[in-house]
This record gives C-alpha cells, structure tokens and sequence, in this order.
C-alpha cells in the first residue's frame, strides 16, 4: 500500500473542514482535505435560513452574551458553557472574516448583515423578548457560506483529495492517530494517509432514520471510524428532529420561514403554538415545536386524509417578502409539496435533521476521552470539529443558526490550535505495518467476502428501526425491542455482501462501508437513548417525563467495547461571565 | 411500469458503452428520476453508478443528460421527462465519461478556477463587515446561486469544441458574479485576463446554457455584460 504524507489531514469538505484546511493552508504547513464528494457537494450546501452571532446589526444593542445566555437555555443546560462562551464571543469575528472573504450576506438599508429572526432567541437574557439575530444570504446561507469557503481554499491553494473516502483510522502502539487509510473512489486504489494531526469535519449521520433532511452522503463516518478505533461518544442519544421537513419528502423548509411571520397550523386551522409557547409560539426551540407537533398528530388534529401532518402556513407574508427573503423554499416547496407558498400551506412534518453529539472535544478541536478516573484525557493526533463533533455548544437541543456557527468557530479554533502545535513540534512514533494492516481489516474483508446480504436492504431496515423506536417519543420498552432488532442487524451488517467488486468508481462499495458507519452510530445512540432515564431537550422519554437534573445534569459517554455507558461532567465555568444556572426551560 | 433506458460503461471490463434496459416499478407515482435511479441500484443492479448528495437540487451533483436534455436527477419529476413512456438516462455530454452516468470534471473545474472565483480587495478590511448597499446586493442575485452542476457548460456546443479555451457559461456566470460584486477591486485584471478571442467571444448566444439551468439562472446575460465590459474596455 502507497503511502503519502501531509502535516495535517482534514477528512470532510463541508463548511468545518475547509473552515479548518483554509487556516492551515495560510500557514504553510503541508495540508490536504480529503471529501468524498466535491467539496461543494457537502451537506453544509443545504443550510438555509442563517449564521446566528450577535454582530449587533439588526439591533446595535445586541450581545454576545445574551446570544450565550440563550444558547445555554436551548441546550437545556447540557452545553458546555466554557464552548459556547467561546463560540458566542469569537463569533462576530468570524462572521466578518467570511464577509471579507466574499460571502454574499443579505443587507440592510445601512449596508450591514441582514439578520432575522430564529427560534430561542431573546434579548436581555430572556427578558427583553425576540432578538433578530441569524445573519442570512437569503434562505441560501449555507450555499453561500461552502462556496465561499470552497473560493478561497482555490485561492489559498488547499491539495484537495476529492472523490476519495477514507475507511478508518490507523492508529500507532501508543494509542495515537497517526492518519488514516482512504480509497480513491475513482482508481479504487487504497493508500495509508499519514499525517501528525488528522482532523475529522465528516458531518452528521441523519441517515440513520428513515425520515432525514439529510442528504445520502450523511452516514455517519466520523463516528464509525471513531467508535472503530476505540474513541468514544458524547450525547449520541440527542437527535434533533425539525419541525418543518417536508410531509414525505423529508427536504428542510427552514426556521427562518417563521421567523419572516410564518406559523404552523394544525387541521382546524388553528396557530397551535400559542397553546404549548405562549410567549415565543412558533419560535421556541427546536425540541418543543417538534413535540407540539406530534401531539396535535397524535390527539387527531392533524391534516391530511391521514391525520399525519400539520401545515405552514406563509402566505400572509405576501408574493414579494417570499420571493425575496425565501426564494429557494417557494422553489422546494413547488418541486416536492406541489405547493405554491404564496397561495397555500406547505405540508409539515418533524424530520431528522442533526446530532448534538459526536466526538467529543474541547475548544481547540482536541478529541478527548474519559480515563477509568473520569478525568478527560487528549488523544493524540485526532481532531473534530463540526457536526461530528460534540464540544458542546448544542447540548441536548441545538438553536437554529448555531451549527453554522459552531462549525465556522470550531474549524478555524482547530487550524489555529495545529497550527500552533505543528509549529511547536509533534512528535509520534510511526504506524507499524500491523498498525496499518490492522486499519485496513474491515476494507479487505469487504472486498473478499463473497456471500451476506444486500446493502439497500439491510439500510431500510436499519433506518426503519431507528424511526420506529428511536424517534421524537422514546419509550424504555420499546427501545429494548428496537436493542434486540439491532443486535439481529448487527452481525448482518457486519456481512453486507459487496455485490460489484470492480475498482473504477465504485460507489457499491463505498455504500457498504458507509452502511457500517450508519450502524456504529445507530447502535451508540440506541444504547445511550435507552441508559438516559429522563426526558431533556430532543430526548423525550414517556417513561421518565421530566428532567433530572440530580442524575443526569451530565454528558453520556458511549464506549464501544462492552456497549458501556458513562457519565462526564458538563462545564459550568465559563472564563468571563457568571454561570448560567439551570432553571425550568419555557419559552 | 416504466421502461429505463441507463448508459453503461465500465472501463475495466467493456470496450464501449452499451444502453441497458430495465422495468421499474413506480406504483404509478410521480418520482424524481433520482428516486428511480436509487431503485434500480438497490433492487435491480447495485453496479449502476452516478453521483448524487442533497437530493433536493443545491448541491450540484447529479447533473445528467435526461431524455436529450441535461438537468438534476433529484428535482425531475418523470412527468416532466419521460417520453413515449420511456426514460433515458445518460451523462453529460462533452466530458469524458469515468463510469456509467459520471463524467470526469476536470476541464470543468479548471474553467471555473481559471476565473479566479473569489473576491479580490486589497485595502484594509475594517473591524465590521464591508458595507454594501442592497441595491449593489441585488446585482449579484442569479449569479451567486449556481451550484457547479455543469448542465450548461455540457450543453454549449461553444464548450464542446474548445473546454480547454472557452470558458464556458458557468466559469462566466462566476465571472460576472466578481465583475459585479461592489467590494471586488479587481475588475480590470478580470477583463485583461479575459480578453482573448476564445475565453468569452466563443460565445454564440445560443442560450441551451438558460434552457437547462436547474436554478433558473441565464449564463447568456451575464456573457452579455461581460462583452459589453470589454468592448467599453478596449474603446
């Protein structure tokens, strides 16, 4: 097997990686993104409605710290307050360097950042009602934000492995990461990518549900990969579903609809959200309006001849607010509801949409574990950053607009932070041949097994379990049952039969590996969702209603090895403000 | 059921390509012509190979030549496409084919790099964002949303003889989105670099290029704009 070399190596081209290939690009180290996809091809492209960040442009009052003070609320007091204090205040930052880099940001009359209104937000620490807070190219932010991100990695000349999928990684006789193996989906060839610093931006995993906003390449390979070489987990049991997924498409129809005045109704055509939000209705989190929603399914008052959904409704907003502010949801809402939002209601339903979890890091991108002490330990060589990983600024509920602040912060502290250490030295004994040979176990037996079953199947029947049993509603026996099914998947899965074994651009193989991924993370959250015996943010249990902030005021950690489940404490200190104290969560 | 008509190639093993056929069963559902790619590879022939991400039509990758006509998989309905109840499904043309439905690129991406698609300004930049007005704004709006799918570059007869010359209508699209970005200093380097006789002015206006952009953008009117920068250049 071919060997090449870099200093750093970043694995994801989405908005986190190439946030973080472009700061080490600017600092001469030898760096290379390896993407699966073009990098413009990344699930950071679907982002719609905005970057939240208190840059004081809608209100020249605004602050960071009430950007903070929400965003703690929102994670219903499991976000780690030293990253999200981080986070909130580099934030403007940030924002301005994208804007300089060329993002093309909506205005305002004065020439600023257009920002509107999202979900959880309020000035004054929630005294001082809603805050307009989510800066916005349109409902295209995401798209502006890769491409620009893409733009200036062509400017900065980033050596970009497009189209290659890296397998796993290879990990030395001390425990460190010391790179990873990656096919080229094109030659098929497979080749040991070693570096000193691998950085995992591999994005989210929505795909394990059968009802996903997320896109096909979602499957999870961060975590997988992780999980693989004994790197454990952080808060896999959080899922955020979104309230507005399209009913059957599952495409995302952004919060940023209501915060430009739109309102969800049920089949009487009556603005629900009043009743469960009565302050901040259609813009509480995330984890509530989802919940509402399935209630008003679930006590008959939803739309449709099936009851099984609820609407938008956006067209008292007016053909010229929604062409300007929303043009690419009328366009989706017309492509997949066959509904025009300037005259009718877009069916609505709660779709799988983000992990909080992941890799668990601190703010420098270092991905940590917890020793049999319960203390933190960094492990050497690895990063994440991004959706993948879990730092945690979302907690148990992410805020709309925050994940692409967290992947823009994050991406760029992780470049600074290896920068720094690169320039410092790092020094890590070589990957033995067993070392990478050991790596690249799962991808041989792939490719030699010639029997097991066929990979679409066995992922319809993987993401119908996590639907089934791991959904908005969670239930202790039901998710025992949803266990049980998944531990029959497991060895299947392990099996998957590679049906096309042929080297030029297979994506057969690529899909079976990324099966086993989806699987990994599958089983993680399983296993946590059923440990967690309480109800927070996204996690809503049946059995346990309420939160329990003397058990569970904590992080899960999920170790592969045993299927163990531990706990690890959240941070309470933040370095310049007070510590917000967890209250009862309404909105 | 539907007749699917797939362009097959796999270099390993075939000396030409060959156009296979299989029956898919929609249950008489208006699918995406992705939806029913993804039930070919999954129930009928896992080999079949094409590129596709977002499925909702922002990430660019499944541009494909459908029923004689280049636009995205995943935001084509079949009632759209399907002709003489039969669909066909090919790459893009013009571009050298990796496998089945997917092209090699290259020549596409190095047209749009050659553009220099990123802002250029050289003075300071200020503590806040660069001001714009939304009038300026709302200059770069049909420009900033292409996707780099390259269904209008691979239906230019213009970028079928000369990919390596001739920019192309996205690599132009982009351009012009720089040329007429308030905040880029660059415009009269842009121009110089442009001004050749093959770059922009083998352009003929033929405008398949707005016939199949997927976004609904127009390729022509941005070349329009930057011809009429360089002749007021050159005068």
């Amino acid at each position: 097997m071919r060997t090449i070399s870099f200093d750093g190596v970043i694995v994801g081209g989405g908005g986190a990686g190439m946030r973080a290939a472009l700061q080490l690009a600017q600092s001469g180290y030898k760096t290379a993104v390896i993407s699966k996809v073009f990098p413009t091809r990344s699930h950071t492209v679907s982002a719609q409605g905005g970057i939240t960040c208190a840059i004081a442009s809608a209100d020249p009052q605004d602050d960071w710290r009430w950007h903070m003070y929400d965003t703690v609320k929102g994670s219903d007091y499991i976000g780690d307050q030293d990253a999200i204090e981080y986070m909130c205040s580099v934030g403007p930052e940030a924002i301005f360097e994208l804007e300089h880099m060329g993002l093309p940001f909506s205005r305002t009359e004065e020439g600023r950042i257009y920002q509107r209104p999202f979900g959880g937000q309020s000035k004054n620490f929630g005294e001082g009602g809603q805050a307009a807070r989510t800066c916005a190219a349109a409902d295209r932010t995401g798209h502006a934000l890769l491409h620009t991100l893409y733009q200036n990695n062509v400017k900065n000349e980033t050596v970009f492995f497009n189209e290659w999928f890296a397998t796993d990684l290879v990990k030395n006789q001390d425990g460190a990461i010391v790179g990873v193996i990656a096919i080229c989906i094109e030659t098929g060839e497979t080749v040991y990518v070693k570096c000193k610093a691998t950085v995992f931006a591999t994005g989210g995993a929505g795909r394990i549900y059968a009802s996903t906003t997320n896109a096909h390449i979602n499957t999870g390979d961060g975590v997988g990969m992780a999980l693989r070489a004994d790197v454990p987990v952080q808060d896999m049991e959080m899922w955020q579903f979104h309230p507005t997924g399209i009913y059957g498409a599952g495409t995302l129809v952004t919060e940023g609809c209501r915060g430009e005045g739109g309102y969800l109704i049920n089949a009487d055509g009556e603005r629900f959200m009043e009743r469960y939000a009565p302050n901040a209705k259609d813009l509480a989190g995330r984890d509530v309006v989802a919940r509402s929603m399935v209630l008003e399914i679930l006590e008959g008052r939803g739309c449709g001849p099936d009851g099984d959904h609820v609407k938008l409704k956006l067209d008292h907003l007016g053909e010229e607010v929604l062409e300007s502010r929303l043009p690419g949801i009328c366009e989706l809402s017309r492509t997949f509801a066959h509904v025009d939002p300037v005259k009718e209601p877009i069916p609505v339903v709660p779709t799988c949409h983000y992990m909080m979890g992941g890799i668990t890091t601190n703010i420098h991108g270092q991905a940590l574990t917890v020793d049999a002490a319960g203390n933190d330990q960094v492990i050497p060589g690895l990063y994440a950053c991004g959706e993948v990983a879990c730092v945690s600024v979302h907690g148990a509920n992410r805020l709309g607009g925050n994940s692409l602040l967290d992947l823009v912060v994050f991406g760029r502290a992780s470049g600074l932070f290896i920068e720094d250490a690169l320039r410092q030295g790092i020094e890590m004994r070589d990957a033995s041949m067993t070392d990478i040979e050991s790596a690249n176990e799962r991808l041989v037996s792939l490719n030699e097994r010639n029997d097991g079953e066929n990979v679409s199947a066995l992922r319809k029947e993987l993401q119908g379990v996590m639907q089934n049993y791991f959904g908005v509603f969670r239930k202790g026996e039901f998710m025992q049952e949803g266990i049980k099914k998944l531990d029959d998947l497991k060895e299947r899965i392990n099996n998957v039969k590679l049906a096309d074994k042929s080297n030029a651009f297979n994506t057969a193989r690529v899909e079976c590996l990324e099966l086993q991924n989806l699987f990994e993370t599958a089983e993680a959250t399983a296993i946590v969702a059923e440990a967690r015996k309480e109800s927070r943010g996204a996690h809503a249990r049946e059995d346990f209603t309420e939160r329990n902030d003397d058990e569970w005021l904590c992080h899960s950690i999920y170790h592969r090895e045993g299927r163990a489940v531990s706990k690890r404490s959240v941070n309470f200190a933040p370095r310049t403000v007070d510590t917000f104290q967890p209250k009862v969560r309404t909105y | 059921m539907l007749r699917v008509s797939v362009y097959r190639f796999n270099p390993e093993t075939d000396a030409n390509p060959q156009m296979q056929e299989y029956q898919v069963e929609t249950g008489g559902r208006d699918l995406m012509v992705l939806d029913v790619l993804e039930m070919i590879k999954a129930e009928h022939d896992a080999s079949v190979t094409y590129r596709r991400s977002c499925r909702e039509g922002v990430c660019g990758s499944d541009g494909l030549n459908i029923n004689g006509k280049n636009g995205l998989a995943c935001i084509t309905p079949l009632s759209d496409a399907v002709k003489n109840d039969k669909l066909v499904v090919r790459p893009l043309p013009g571009l050298p084919v990796v496998r089945d439905l997917v092209v090699d690129m290259s020549l596409f991406y190095a047209q749009y790099e050659k553009i220099e698609p990123y802002l250029q300004n050289s003075s300071p930049a200020p503590a806040i964002e660069r001001l714009q007005t939304p009038e300026d704004r709302a200059k770069l709006d049909g420009l900033y949303e292409c996707i780099l799918c390259a269904c209008c570059s691979t239906s230019c007869p213009s970028f079928w003889w000369n990919p390596d010359r001739f920019v192309g209508p996205a690599g132009l699209l982009q351009a012009y989105r720089f040329l007429a970005d308030s905040r880029d200093q660059a415009t009269d380097d842009r121009l110089a670099k442009l001004d050749d006789p093959f770059s922009v002015f083998r352009c003929h206006g033929i405008q398949n290029c707005v016939n199949v952009c997927p976004k609904g953008l127009n390729p022509t009117r941005a070349i329009g704009h930057i011809r009429t920068m360089l002749l007021k250049r050159a005068a």
